[in-house]
């Protein structure tokens, strides 16, 4: 549980990010019951925000569902990345293997593609209640807040993520894989679904074949 | 069942497969030493091209508005070592200020 104390801010971060997410599903006519089982067992916060901003625009069931999907299958290749720290049995490898959210997965990293189990799940489990408690909040209190968007919630995510990227370009190579995801991801925005644009920056890690 | 209840299912149900898969199939196996090399660059990678599309993306439309003023913000304040929680609470309020200043 060593990841719990580097993963406090990003907890509050998440708690803020999680009630704009009950506050919207609750305008997109998702009721209560539903959002929160959502935050509950999805546990991803732009697949969420995608699944409720197409339902509360009136974009159909399928294609909530197609957007919400295309965003974590991102998720494909981070279980992968922290498989080797992912030991017991099928069920408990399972059960650890939610746990592994954007930020956790950021904290898990202790550099070299390595994961420490123990950092991903003490930061998962406090991310995973910030993010329940925080959807509870938004959902129950959306009345009172109003438009998130108002406050700037909208950016406490990708800022948290500039905070966890910082951590991370740790060579020459890495700022370059960087670059060149944003690259890819910003060309393929007016093209594909949401989603597709990440997966396909993913492509960028292929400069890892190269030994040097 | 109603449709959004399918949503709401169907979505957590294959977001939990997908985060589980490589934990089950390959849970405490070291990688190949070439796999390994692609996924030390995954992190720097992803949380890049998130935060790109996050600020820059608006469905399939790319824009430019008030989030670039929690970018700047942001970026300068991790710039500057402070801590994350205070970074991310200025770059909210300076995207919050900017839309209330442009309306």
């Amino acid at each position: 549980m060593q990841g719990l104390r580097a993963a406090v801010p990003l907890a509050v971060a998440v708690f803020g990010f999680a009630v704009s997410f009950g506050v919207v599903a609750r305008a997109a006519g998702m009721g209560v019951l539903a959002p929160l089982v959502m935050s509950v067992t999805t546990f991803a916060g732009s697949a969420q925000f995608a699944a409720a901003s197409v339902l509360g625009t009136g974009g159909g069931i399928a294609a909530a569902i197609v957007a919400a999907v295309l965003l974590n299958s991102r998720y494909l290749p981070i279980g992968i990345s922290v498989a080797p720290a992912m030991t017991g049995g099928v069920l408990k490898r399972f059960l650890s293997a939610q746990l592994v959210v954007d930020e956790s997965w950021a904290v898990g990293h202790i550099g070299g593609g390595r994961y420490s189990r123990g950092r991903l799940l003490g930061a998962g489990v406090l991310v995973y209640c910030a993010w329940v408690g925080g959807t509870a909040v938004g959902l129950l209190g959306a009345h009172y807040l109003g438009d998130p968007e108002r406050f700037g919630l909208d950016v406490v995510s990708p800022v948290l993520f500039m905070a966890l990227l910082k951590g991370q370009i740790t060579s020459r190579k890495a700022l370059v894989a960087a670059v060149l995801g944003v690259a890819i991801a910003l060309t393929l925005v007016p093209f594909a679904s949401p989603g597709v644009p990440l997966i396909a920056a993913t492509a960028a890690c292929l400069l890892g074949l190269r030994k040097r | 069942m109603s449709g959004l209840w399918l949503a709401v299912l169907l979505v957590g149900a294959v977001s939990m497969a997908l985060k589980a898969t490589g934990p089950v199939l390959l849970g405490g196996e070291e990688l190949p030493a070439a796999m390994q090399r692609v996924v030390t660059l995954m992190a720097p990678t992803l949380l890049a091209a998130l935060i790109a599309t996050q600020m820059f993306g608006d469905g399939k439309a790319l824009v430019l508005d008030a989030r670039v003023a929690g970018l700047l913000v942001g970026a300068f304040g991790i710039w500057r070592k402070w801590p994350t929680l205070l970074v991310v609470v200025l770059g909210a309020a300076a995207t919050a200020l900017t839309r209330l200043a442009v309306g």
